[in-house]
């Protein structure tokens, strides 16, 4: 299977975005070689701002430049984009629903080697609370480039978070994405996995590790995490045995307490494969640190088997 | 000096004038028994109407014209001087005055640039409004507009390090299209700034920061008539103005008190205060 980086989808599609519209300018505080923000610079040096290690005024000042009419990308690290600049964000930028784009780089533990200070288990939680914002997690590069196209062309506060690691690819090159639409990237008749980020690349290998003990997997691309179709979620897990949220991120907050609030009422049982509620910590490997918080296509294919009653 | 080297007496004195009705506009939209931003507000009284009486480009019938100059308050809390500027300046009738912070009213207890004609951004959680600024006058030197960018900010806010990020950020980008006042009324809501968080040494804090620096009287008229003029003609920095002003300015039981940082006033009071500032508005009758 072909493999993709999220970063540098999202670093080539700014420029794309920057050569068919004059008014798009990005931010950066000093991680531009990180977040990929740096191949704008390359192109378009009078609408790029190197803004230093200062977040807060980043935040604010692409609220400023928002105003002025432009489509300000800022970037960081996820952890700081949704943290360091949460006051910024809610108050600068989404009471007066600016045309800012906040790219959470390096999100949930992709940043392996830099430990429970860089690794953003919460950002989804943080970004959601807040009125009138966006939230997507993209699963692949391919996700993330139309993500990015169709976040410059909303007008509105949207939070993007990227993964730092190779990721496979799931999607055709021509994929329509559309925020708020969950997508069935394979169907199943048993349980239904909903998931976003790396863990739906997980999500489609626990299906095929399934198919020989007989359970059948649906799984669902769920990248937007707010506004989300609540109709199509119901719809997907209608009739199913039993649900799986899969999510790198904390169990507060994210996929998992979405899914159970819009499922409430049904019935139906619910496992979440999640981050417990612990900050990360280093490792030598993104899989090794996969595998210690229980993110894997084995913990999902477990879930599935108790739910199934083959556990 | 008495009054700025481009303008007549009887201007200054018109300017002076309107600065008291603000003032009086400011009271009565506080109104008797109910808290409201007193202190904060009238000091920034002749800032506010020099701005939008004599120097920025504007048009209150239409609002958003694009080479219009910008004024963002960044010590928000300060909202009624510039909603009583905004209603003398006939952006909404003055009418609306009295629905300040009613349920669903277009005046909120803050800015909000979505609810209220005139405001350019919402500011409120002190220390952001510098930067959204900034940002603002770097939006229109990347459109080779040659609007100008106005910012107030208080010196209790200045505690605030945002503040200083910003102050960064402007002289980095060399943004000469944004002047900055420092409303130097000297007390922060619980008291004296310079016993709670001192903020000082202004000047040179500014000029450290790669900034162009003036010190007036933010009362005189004439002065801030001056600092704004000449800082049109500083090119490479931004420009700070340094307004030393009186907390509460014109109304004798509110100066230099904390307590009217957000207070309420008595019937008594209230009748004190609209009887002085009718007369200093000329609107006594």
């Amino acid at each position: 299977m072909s493999t993709g980086n999220q970063r540098r989808a999202y670093g080539e599609t700014l420029v794309e975005l920057g050569r068919k519209d004059k008014n798009i300018v990005v931010l950066e505080a000093d991680l531009g070689k990180s977040t990929m923000s740096y191949m704008f610079q390359q192109e378009f040096p009078e609408r790029y701002f190197e803004m230093g290690i200062a977040e807060q005024n980043m935040a604010s000042f692409a609220a400023g430049l928002a105003l002025a009419g432009k489509t300000a990308f800022i970037n960081s690290f996820a952890v700081f984009a949704s943290g360091r600049t949460f006051d910024q964000i809610r108050q600068s930028i989404c009471i007066g629903k600016l045309n800012v784009k906040i790219i959470g780089s390096s999100c949930g533990l992709s940043d392996f080697g830099d430990g429970a200070t860089h690794q953003a288990v919460e950002d989804i939680a943080i970004m959601r609370a807040i009125p009138n914002m966006t939230v997507i997690a993209p699963a692949d590069a391919i996700e993330t480039k139309k993500a990015v196209e169709a976040a410059a062309a909303y007008k509105g506060p949207v939070y993007i978070r990227l993964n730092r690691n190779d990721m496979p690819d799931l999607f055709p090159e021509n994929h329509e994405f559309e925020i708020g639409k969950p997508v069935l990237l394979k169907d199943g008749t048993d349980i239904t996995v909903f998931a976003h980020g790396i863990m739906v690349s997980k999500a489609l290998e626990a299906a095929d590790m399934l198919k020989a003990e007989g359970i059948s997997l649906r799984v669902v691309n769920v990248s937007t995490l707010k506004p989300l179709d609540e109709a199509a979620i119901k719809g997907y897990a209608t009739g199913m045995k039993g649900v799986i949220t899969a999510e790198e991120h904390s169990v507060i907050g994210g996929l998992a307490e979405i899914t159970a609030f819009i499922l409430r009422g049904s019935g139906l049982p619910l496992e979440a494969v999640a981050i417990q509620d612990r900050f990360g910590q280093s490792a030598h490997s993104y899989d090794e640190l996969l595998a210690y918080y229980g993110l894997t296509s084995a913990a999902i294919a477990n879930a599935a088997r108790r739910l199934t009653g083959k556990g | 000096m008495a009054a700025g080297a481009n303008i007549s007496s009887d201007k200054v004195a018109a300017l002076e004038q309107i600065a008291n009705k603000l003032r009086l506009e400011i009271v009565k939209m506080i109104g008797v028994g109910k808290t409201g931003h007193l202190g904060g507000s009238c000091s920034i009284a002749e800032i506010v109407a020099v701005l939008y009486f004599y120097k920025m480009k504007h048009d209150p019938s239409n609002p958003k014209w694009a080479e219009r100059d910008r004024f963002v308050l960044s010590k928000g809390h300060s909202a009624l001087a510039q909603y009583a500027a905004l209603a003398e300046a006939g952006y909404f009738g003055k009418d609306r005055l009295n629905t300040l912070k009613q349920l669903g009213s277009m005046l909120q207890g803050h800015p909000d640039f979505l609810k209220t004609p005139g405001v350019e951004a919402n500011t409120g959680s002190l220390g952001q409004g510098l930067s959204i600024a900034c940002g603002i006058a770097a939006g229109l030197k990347l459109d080779g507009l040659d609007s100008r960018v106005y910012c107030i900010v208080g010196d209790g806010e200045i505690a605030e390090g945002q503040i200083w990020e910003a102050a960064m950020a402007a002289s980095f980008y060399k943004l000469d299209n944004l002047t900055v006042f420092v409303d130097v009324n000297g007390i922060q809501a619980t008291g004296p700034v310079a016993q709670r968080f001192d903020t000082s040494p202004l000047y040179d804090k500014w000029k450290a920061f790669g900034w162009h620096v003036i010190e007036i009287d933010g009362h005189d008229v004439g002065q801030i008539i001056n600092a704004l003029d000449s800082a049109e003609g500083i090119k490479g920095k931004p420009t700070a103005i340094l307004a030393r002003t009186v907390k509460g300015k014109g109304i004798p039981f509110a100066e230099n008190t904390a307590a009217f940082h957000n207070g309420a006033m008595t019937e008594e009071q209230y009748s004190q205060a609209c009887s002085i500032l009718e007369e200093k508005a000329g609107v006594r009758g």
